[in-house]
């Protein structure tokens, strides 16, 4: 399994989804060890300094273990060389003079040495990883967790969901605070989790090493749709990210064709805009997420669907479907007004 | 073995009555014990129902077996259930059969608390499995971390059940812990000083005093949390000073040491079966015994690692992180201890056997993969992930199921004088152990490959399902495996051969009375001159030790010896109480009190109280039974 690390080219999440599954099953079931360090949430595929860290960290106690595991198989095997089917009468009474020094040296001076060396050793590594935020204050996001979905929100005013776009390279920080419940913001392949608990303002930061998409998701059970509130790290050259940051800050497209402008009356005429903001009109409300630049994002719903013309038509009109649960409701409209919603929400990129 | 004239009397003086009313009335340990393990067994399948849908659930990606809502039921009721409902009461039925037997007394010291205690622990497990009834179990995990579990977001009755169902229970636990310790330090037979206390009652007593100590953070928090959702209060929702993180200290200040709760007991097993089955005496007693007295001790200084990822500050981390580490160490000196005397005596590889290797096997992945948490940044990566769910599997199920079932296979024959099949012994333990290994250790794979725990579905082409559909498997053959030795325990019954008195030629003193043994356990109350008596002392065969050996028949009453609490110097005979209703009576008065705090109704609570005062009084009630002779 070592070694197996920084696989490039990895596809996106998107395109993904859908592979002929039994094969993939038949496949992974051959590839049960080999594979196993690969996949867009390994731990143990870093692709940033902080998971890099663990992962290290990870391996080290994994060959502790693994030696302290084998040296009791090993007793065991040792043991039963004299092993028997029945009971007999006799007991061996005579004392067994190695005991003590065997319980003493196998069960406590060892494991102290080798239990004190890795309490240092990880609080060593505990202290690198909050440390180094003083030399670059850098770029700072604010994610707020809702039931189920990310808010993030940029210091130039840019208001996304689901989708956290970065500098490579950079050490950014977040600021992690909830509108509800706990929640935990996990990508494994970049940093371990910190909570968002309300109340309290978590900080954290995270660092891309390459340009990519990097999965993450809630690790704290929030009720529900815990199992849908995913997000996405998108790891960009500076230059490609500072483009994107400036393009977010803007308000929404203006609808170019006349089925986007009726969608826009749609819109801000139907429950939609109870809900949910578009830069630049009048919708403002922030219940839900901010669609200003809704076309540009990867999914839907926290990482549910893929975002399509599809899959954004069955959430408008039939969401507690697709995510039992979720605070939004049916929408009910005819043909003509759900296509020119969508004709205006597709626009919006 | 009741020939003699003493015996006669005995069985006359302690016998429980025929028929219902000796059923609802009996205080003995024995019933009692054979009780909570029966119940705690049907648990089991309720808490392995529980498992098998979950399995089925996760078995392939966007799988509609269950609804979110109804996923999180099930997983919510399988850890209470495993928890609370199955392994603290089967190794509590362990400790009541076998903690008076093994000390040489006749009874607990409390005997009708020890009825109180089954009757409220089978009245709890009801109360909060009724929930399924109206179909809102509890549904914010077993850990129901507010706010998810407060009003504003769990509206319904699901998590009162979980508040109101635990404090009830605690009621059981509580008072089963202080019998434990009572009996303990105050019952054991003449001579049997402290260091001659076999190491499962060690085990039991650890665990007891753990309980004590543990049990009242769970309450009270759990009394915190039914202010805030029926009364406005804001113990731990934010604004007005709330503090969710108050409840996750509150609940793992119970909740770690809960883990050492079930293991202590469950070692103890370990250290019951080791030396029978070695035909060795334990190597290292001491060693031992002062592992489980630290185990208890350090226990309650770790809990703050299942919270490394809410923020605290990094010189709190520090600390718990350092004693998160050195609490392998007792548990390490223990396994050692077994390794050493297996090595030392010549191991008989039966079931019991096969158990307790199964069980070292597991539980040391178990252990290395907790020392892994200790260790703040990985436990930040991995928490709440399914690495987490293979870890507490590997230590509870490694720790305590397979004690307890190499338990039944080493113990059954003294409790029901049958003996198991060994065949279908052998078939229930490799089923067991390789279901087991399969359904667990790919989850540690699935949590480093980021899936979180917890979620009812999982969405497809993360490269998750080949493990989950293994772990599914897995947890079916597991089931097959339990299900081989309940068939094993009823065919037992039917047709199994007798056992006699001794059939492994046991150390202990339960192994030197009648199997099943007669209601007064000892005809005569023994003098222990040894750490192994059943060994050591040939005349204890039978349980009648001769009077000039040092035997006491104590046939004149319904009495029995207290000693002293350091060397077992004999102070006084102590009457014990009768056999009596009323504890099941005030049960059913609690679980009305209950009930009408469930549903808010003053007339049902007004109901329970008077009923469980009027039970108070009749328990009470002096019924000029002689006091002292």
């Amino acid at each position: 399994m070592p070694g197996v690390a920084n696989v490039p080219g990895r596809p996106s999440a998107i395109g993904r989804i859908g592979a002929p599954r039994r094969l993939r099953v038949l496949l992974g079931l051959s590839f049960f060890l080999l594979a196993s360090c690969s996949g867009q949430l390994s731990a143990l595929d870093p692709a940033g300094p902080g998971a890099a860290r663990i992962a290290r960290l990870w391996w080290l106690l994994f060959w502790v273990a693994t030696v302290a595991f084998a040296s009791v198989l090993g007793l065991i095997a040792f043991a039963l060389r004299r092993a028997r089917r029945d009971v007999t009468p006799d007991i061996d009474t005579e004392p067994v003079a190695w005991g003590d020094r065997f319980i003493g040296i196998a069960g406590v001076a060892v494991p102290v040495v080798i239990l004190l060396g890795g309490f240092v050793y990880s609080l060593d590594q505990m202290n690198a990883l909050a440390t180094g935020d003083a030399d670059d204050p850098g770029l700072e996001i604010e994610i707020v967790a809702h039931n189920w979905w990310w808010e993030v929100r940029y210091p130039n005013g840019a208001v996304t969901a689901n989708e956290i776009h970065i500098p490579t390279g950079e050490r950014i920080r977040l600021r992690l605070t909830t509108a509800d419940v706990i929640h935990s913001f996990w990508v494994p392949r970049l940093q371990a989790k910190m909570d968002h608990v309300p109340g309290l303002e978590n900080e954290m930061w995270l660092q891309a090493d390459e340009p990519g998409t990097y999965r993450g998701q809630c690790a704290e059970f929030c009720g529900l749709q815990h199992a849908h509130m995913a997000f996405f790290v998108e790891a960009q050259p500076p230059g490609d990210f500072q483009a994107w940051y400036d393009g977010q800050a803007s308000v929404a497209s203006e609808p170019e064709d006349p089925s986007a402008e009726r969608g826009l009356v749609v819109f801000l005429s139907s429950s939609c805009v109870g809900c949910h903001a578009i830069g630049g009109t009048e919708a403002t409300a922030t219940t839900g997420p901010d669609l200003t630049h809704l076309a540009s994002r990867r999914t839907l719903f926290a990482g549910r669907l893929p975002n399509t013309r599809q899959n954004l038509e069955s959430i408008i009109v039939d969401p507690q479907h697709v995510k039992p649960g979720v605070g939004m409701p049916p929408t009910e409209m005819g043909a003509a007004d759900l296509a020119a919603l969508l004709d205006y929400l597709e626009a919006l990129d | 073995m009741a020939t003699s004239a003493a015996a006669e009397k005995l069985h006359a003086i302690w016998h429980d009555r025929p028929g219902l009313a000796g059923w609802a009335s009996t205080v003995d340990h024995k019933r009692i014990g054979m009780r909570y393990l029966h119940t705690g067994m049907l648990f089991l399948v309720a808490g392995g129902i529980e498992s098998l849908l979950i399995r089925m659930q996760l078995a392939d990606a966007q799988l509609d077996i269950l609804d979110p809502e109804t996923y999180n039921q099930i997983f919510t009721m399988h850890g209470i259930t495993m928890m609370f409902l199955f392994a603290m009461p089967v190794l509590s039925g362990f400790g009541n059969y076998f903690v008076p037997l093994m000390i040489g007394a006749r009874d607990m010291a409390f005997p009708r608390l020890n009825a109180f205690g089954y009757w409220v622990f089978l009245a709890s497990g009801i109360f909060m499995y009724s929930s399924f009834l109206i179909g809102r179990a509890p549904n914010a995990g077993w850990f129901n971390y507010p706010p998810l579990a407060d009003a504003d977001f769990a509206p319904g009755l699901n998590i009162d059940f979980y508040t109101l169902g635990l404090i009830f229970m605690g009621i059981s636990t509580t008072g089963g812990a202080i019998n434990f310790i009572v009996t303990i330090l105050k019952m054991r037979a003449p001579g049997m000083t402290l260091n001659r206390i076999p190491i499962f009652v060690w085990g039991e007593l650890a665990m007891s005093f753990q309980i004590v100590f543990a049990l009242p953070a769970l309450a009270l928090a759990n009394v915190m949390l039914q202010l805030e959702r029926r009364f406005g209060f804001h113990f731990f929702s934010q604004g007005d000073g709330g503090d969710p993180l108050l409840w996750q200290h509150l609940f793992w200040i119970f909740g770690h040491p809960e883990v050492y709760i079930i293991a202590l007991p469950a070692f103890g097993i370990v250290s019951a079966i080791v030396p029978t089955w070695s035909r060795r005496r334990i190597v290292g007693y001491t060693w031992i015994v002062v592992a489980e007295l630290a185990t208890a001790l350090i226990g309650f200084g770790v809990w703050v690692h299942h919270m490394f990822a809410t923020g605290i500050p990094q010189i709190t981390l520090s600390f718990i992180s350092l004693a998160s580490f050195m609490i392998a160490i007792p548990s390490g000196v223990q396994v050692f201890a077994w390794l050493a005397t297996l090595i030392a005596g010549r191991p008989v590889l039966r079931t019991p056997m096969l158990y307790v290797l199964g069980f070292i096997v597991t539980f040391v992945i178990g252990g290395v993969t907790g020392v892994m948490f200790a260790s703040v940044p990985f436990d930040q990566q991995v928490h709440d992930s399914m690495f987490v769910v293979a870890h507490l599997h590997y230590v509870l199920v490694g720790g305590a199921l397979f004690p307890i079932f190499g338990a039944l296979y080493h113990w059954l024959p003294k409790m029901t004088g049958r003996m198991l099949s060994e065949g279908l012994g052998k078939l229930s333990f490799w089923l067991t152990f390789v279901g087991f290994n399969l359904s667990m250790f790919p989850l540690h794979i699935l949590g480093l490959l980021g899936q979180p725990r917890r979620t009812y579905t999982y969405q497809e082409g993360l490269g998750w399902e080949p493990y989950n559909l293994i772990s599914t498997i897995g947890t079916f053959i597991l089931a097959a495996g339990l299900l081989v030795t309940f068939y094993n325990w009823y065919a037992s019954l039917r047709r199994g051969a007798p056992a006699g008195d001794d059939p492994w030629r046991g150390e202990t003193l339960e192994w030197a009375t009648s199997s099943p043994p007669p209601h007064h356990n000892f005809d005569h109350i023994p003098t222990v001159r040894s750490r192994e008596p059943s060994w050591d002392q040939p005349e204890l065969a039978g349980g009648a030790q001769p009077v000039e050996e040092g035997g006491h028949p104590l046939t004149d009453g319904h009495i029995t010896l207290s000693t002293s609490v350091l060397d077992a110097r004999p102070q006084a005979v102590v009457h014990m109480p009768h056999s009596t209703p009323w504890p099941l009576y005030l049960t059913v008065a609690l679980a009305i009190l209950f009930t009408g705090m469930l549903v808010s109704s003053v007339g049902v609570i007004a109901v329970g109280a008077v009923a469980g005062t009027v039970a108070l009084f009749g328990w009470f009630w002096p019924r000029g039974e002689t006091q002292e002779s």
